[in-house]
């Protein structure tokens, strides 16, 4: 009987030891019929693209029957979380995608495969250079550019028609559009005038805009600080609660801004062109611009690149991966054809099919807001950076402090990052 | 003569025999612990001295760790975000705390009477305890939202403008010690219920008998013999206050403008957002400290309000 009761004990310790080694994720890589599995983790598929991407996964496995790609995707919001998580655990993804913000972080960490090393050929003119030299890091290619997208003006054409106030040109100034959003701007029926939220990445380009530097010319203190830093920071500020609804009317509603604009309720919605593909329905007429400028015009450029972990067995397919992805015909024309971000190429006749699409109008204006470009700062500290001047900002935003004030507080606090 | 033989025959057996068969008794023992000794572990204390080895190290979860001894501890005690972190969890503490005791004592007292639904209230009571706080925390974000929310909405019935409650730095933390209230109510509820039904009702009648008001014999009967299950539902209330995340980071975020950034909040960001998982074990160890410490002085100070049986 004792005894019984120790081998049943025994053998509950062992099942629950056993049910713990399970779950580890580093399997060897090899799927059904001798396929080998690929893995790819994205933020950018993830709603609206997925079935574009599983596309261009199609065709590349088309060429390559021995490749199983196996496509993780994860909101942006929680997909770093998850790669340094899976870094540090050792179950990194083969092949990854990486934002030009956060690639100089894992540039540096070693974290990435030097993609020359495994691509032989390296015959890579097929990219438009100065996208691939932005994924360069001491003369090594650590990512390939897959894409890149603008940030433009939105404008609901019915509202700005049915008010009498003209419709936004390339000329326009911060002026013209305050001027427009006071006019656009009815409360009472919950109409705003413009959208642009108050935070960094908003920040740093329309300081540009007013002519001002982020940080100091050798990148060793803020610069932000300055006249036209507090200019900057004053436009955006002065929106909230104006032409813009505030913090608490907005009340942490996610998709706020894009379901105002979409229930046609907002008149000018600063935003991305990833946009285009979920506004192809709404029942009202819009269009895009580029961005209004003060002292000049400056427009934000994301670039996203698919990178390869230093980690993985499988360096030859993972570079054929990235190859494809961000390079094949298959690529470039399904990101045209589905209005998903563009592919960073060199042939232009490549970028000309994306202007047939009649809607919106003007997508010209894709390709006019590169030739003035404000490139977000990078540093090591960049979350925190990112973080702080977004603090201070709202700050300023709710009126808890002077604009001046909170522009102080945040650049002692990046000066301290970079220290 | 067998029985005079026998004593000291088993008193030797015993003598002899005695250590191997404790020895026995701790391996049975240690084999039925093993369910629970095996994770506790691996989950817990191997953690712990891994997160202690981290904290003297620099480590962005990417690259190698690089070894900086005390020098995480000597930022975070000089950093005013960490000073910040723990007067906020203090301050949540000072406004928990007391709301949570004193509303599950009333609660307890209510349903300790005879009255019709007793058994269904207690159960609704307790209801949100068992509740996840993703919903919990959810719920109250939209019970008070500030534009649409319904508690605003009744505030503005009877002609008052409700506050800009999570979105208003002066408002964000009462929002969350609302919230986190009235989650645990019943759970103190229960503990200080259980303590009142384990009162021999001969205390109470003898001291109705001796004509003893009711205050009094709350003050000097209830209160004295309640204060086990007191001391106990404010040492696990205490330590819950010092550790609490998941409402921070579903209600505010730790916003706004970092008024509700607690310290385990700050101890994710700077693991996961900032990458710097050495400060945030060290944090972590700070914290741990801060909590023995309280610990200790709770189960020191029992003695002087404490009264068992």
């Amino acid at each position: 009987m004792k005894t019984r009761t120790k081998v049943a004990a025994a053998l509950a310790a062992a099942l629950l030891a056993s049910a713990c080694s399970q779950g580890s994720a580093t399997k060897a890589p090899s799927g059904e019929g001798g396929r080998t599995t690929l893995r790819y983790f994205t933020f950018s598929a993830a709603p609206d693209h997925v079935k574009d991407l599983d596309a261009i996964v199609a065709a590349f496995e088309k060429q390559n029957p021995s490749i199983d790609v196996v496509v993780e995707t994860a909101p942006f919001d929680e997909y770093f979380t998850k790669l340094q998580t899976s870094i540090a655990g050792g179950t990194a993804p083969d092949t990854f995608e990486l934002n030009y913000e956060n690639f100089v972080t894992y540039a540096g960490a070693g974290s990435l495969l030097d993609l020359g090393a495994v691509g032989g050929d390296g015959d890579l003119s097929a990219y438009a250079a100065e996208s691939l030299n932005a994924f360069k890091r001491d003369g090594k290619q650590y990512a390939l550019p897959a894409s890149f997208s603008t940030v433009v003006l939105f404008y609901n054409k019915d509202l700005f028609e049915k008010a009498g106030v003209d419709l936004p040109t390339a000329d326009w100034t911060w002026a013209d559009e305050q001027a427009a959003a006071e006019k656009l701007t009815d409360r009472k029926k919950g109409v705003y005038g413009d959208f642009q939220p108050v935070q960094f990445f908003e920040f740093y380009k329309t300081l540009k805009q007013a002519g001002g530097e982020f940080l100091s010319a050798d990148g060793k203190k803020s610069a932000f600080d300055s006249p036209q830093g507090v200019k900057a920071a004053e436009w955006l500020v002065s929106k909230v609660g104006r032409t813009m609804p505030t913090e608490a009317e907005i009340g942490g509603t996610a998709d706020y801004d894009t379901n105002l604009f979409k229930s046609g309720k907002l008149a000018m919605w600063h935003n991305g062109i990833w946009q285009f593909a979920g506004l192809k329905d709404v029942p009202f007429e819009w269009d895009v611009v580029v961005e209004p400028g003060d002292a000049g015009k400056a427009s934000a450029v994301f670039h996203n690149a698919v990178a390869v972990s230093s980690t993985t067995k499988l360096g030859k397919e993972a570079y054929a991966w990235a190859r494809f992805l961000s390079s094949s015909d298959v690529a470039a024309s399904t990101r045209i054809a589905s209005s998903w971000e563009l592919p960073p190429v060199a042939d232009q006749q490549v970028l000309a099919g994306y202007l047939k699409d009649p809607k919106p109008a003007n997508r010209q204006a894709v390709f006019d807001a590169l030739e003035s470009i404000a490139l977000p700062p990078v540093i090591k500290r960049q979350q925190e950076m990112q973080d702080a001047v977004t603090k201070e900002l709202s700050e300023a935003a709710s009126g808890r402090k002077p604009v001046p004030d909170a522009l102080k507080a945040a650049a002692a606090e990046v000066d301290a990052l970079l220290g | 003569m067998t029985l005079t033989a026998a004593p000291p025959e088993a008193g030797a057996t015993h003598g002899r025999r005695a250590p191997r068969r404790r020895w026995r008794h701790a391996g049975t023992v240690a084999v039925f612990l093993l369910p629970s000794l095996v994770p506790l572990t691996l989950y817990t204390l191997v953690p712990m001295v891994a997160s202690l080895w981290t904290s003297l190290h620099e480590w962005d979860l990417i690259t190698e760790m690089r070894w900086v001894g005390l020098g995480n501890y000597v930022e975070l005690i000089g950093d005013p975000g960490t000073r910040a972190a723990f007067g906020h969890t203090l301050y949540f503490i000072a406004g928990y705390l007391p709301l949570v005791y004193l509303g599950g004592l009333g609660l307890a007292l209510l349903l300790n009477r005879a009255m019709a639904g007793r058994s269904l209230l207690r159960g609704i009571y307790f209801l949100p305890v068992i509740t996840s706080w993703v919903v919990v925390a959810l719920m109250w974000k939209w019970l008070l939202n500030p534009a649409s929310g319904i508690v605003n909405w009744a505030l503005g019935l009877v002609g008052v403008s409700g506050p800009g409650w999570w979105t208003d730095p002066a408002w964000a933390m009462p929002s969350v010690i609302l919230a986190s209230a009235w989650k645990d109510l019943g759970f103190v509820m229960i503990i200080l219920l259980a303590g009142l039904q384990a009162i021999p009702k001969e205390y109470q009648e003898a001291a109705m008998v001796d004509g003893a008001s009711a205050v009094r014999r709350f003050r000097h009967i209830t209160l004295p013999l309640l204060s086990p299950s007191s001391f106990f539902v404010v040492v696990i209330s205490l330590i819950n206050g010092f550790q609490m995340f998941d409402q921070v980071k579903i209600m505010t975020g730790g916003g706004p403008g970092g008024a509700t950034q607690v310290v385990v909040s700050q101890i994710y960001d700077l693991t996961f957002r900032y990458g710097r998982a050495g400060a945030a074990s060290a944090l972590s160890w700070l914290l741990f400290a801060l909590v023995l410490l309280v610990t200790i002085v709770q189960i020191r100070g029992q003695k002087r309000w404490v009264t068992y049986g």
